[in-house]
């Protein structure tokens, strides 16, 4: 069971370490959750991006919310936006294929191209 | 539709409106066989014309079209399984709405997922305090963000490991009261 003597345990860790998060310089994951995006399924899509980001250990990688992208029937959509700027957009995302992305994108640096807006397009 | 996408956007109001504190309270009694929910927020509050005229489709705050659906759309779900809503509000002091609906009915919506709802919000909205309570036939869960807060310094929640802890918390708390 969680509990709030697990959340102290975690705030001690992470201000240990705090020195070392610079956040401007992190990826950032975006995830669609309007109502549409959630009537999709963003909701499962977001968790296996927290499960897995925390599970790799994956300090520079923030995972962010926004409203309605436009797409309403490509959702759930996620965009992955690097230091740079430079943005990859994932559409009718799953669970599954958001621990591949965390897998091939955000540790070997390789965007999946057949998941992108470009493909589906 | 599902109760807790009404709560999420209901809540949206509360948090466009300027609250620094939003309070939901889900009430379920299967005895009394009624589901309820209030949302209690120290917004700007609404003039007495405006609490009147909210419940029309054609009234919004928003400046980007003429429709607002949200509580029409509440008040549908609720009628739909023989309840109602009420919305009191005072300028300057805040607004709370109360919705019911019967528990067994047919057209009840379902709940849906209030920790992934809680959570959004949460991490979402970092500024803002909130204060769950969700209780099915007298057993309770509650989260008090001010508490969070207070335990995390100033670690944010946005931070990947609260958040998925935050996550963690709320499922197994949704979970302990609904067995």
């Amino acid at each position: 069971m969680k509990s709030l003597a697990e959340l102290e345990a975690i705030r001690q860790k992470m201000a240990s370490n705090v020195s070392m998060r610079k956040d401007d310089h992190a990826t950032r994951v975006v995830i669609g959750m309007a109502t549409c995006g959630i009537a999709a399924g963003a909701r499962p899509v977001m968790s296996a991006f927290i499960e897995e980001i925390g599970k790799r250990n994956l300090e520079h990688v923030s995972v962010v919310q926004t409203g309605c992208i436009g797409v309403c029937r490509l959702e759930p959509i996620v965009e992955i936006v690097n230091p740079d700027g430079e943005k990859v957009t994932y559409v009718k995302m799953t669970p599954e294929k958001a621990r591949q992305v965390v897998a091939e994108h955000l540790v070997n640096g390789r965007p999946i191209n057949e998941y992108t807006i470009g493909a589906a397009e | 539709m599902e109760i807790s996408l009404h709560i999420l956007d209901i809540m949206h109001n509360s948090i466009v409106a300027g609250a620094a504190l939003v309070e939901l309270t889900v009430i379920e009694d299967t005895k009394k066989d009624i589901l309820s929910f209030t949302i209690k927020d120290n917004g700007k509050g609404m003039s007495k014309e405006m609490v009147e005229a909210v419940y029309s489709p054609f009234t919004t705050g928003r400046t980007t079209r003429k429709v607002g659906l949200g509580i029409p759309l509440l008040k549908q779900a609720a009628e739909a399984a023989d309840g109602s809503i009420k919305i009191t509000s005072e300028l300057g002091v805040g607004t709370e709405l109360f919705a019911q609906f019967t528990h067994s009915h047919i057209d009840r919506q379902p709940l849906g997922d209030m920790a992934g709802t809680m959570h959004q919000l949460i991490t979402a909205f970092e500024d803002i305090d909130f204060l769950y309570r969700h209780s099915i036939n007298g057993k309770e869960f509650l989260v008090d963000t001010r508490e969070i807060k207070n335990i995390l310094g100033g670690v944010s929640l946005k931070e990947n490991e609260v958040s998925l802890w935050l996550l963690n918390y709320l499922t197994e708390g949704e979970a302990e009261i609904s067995d």
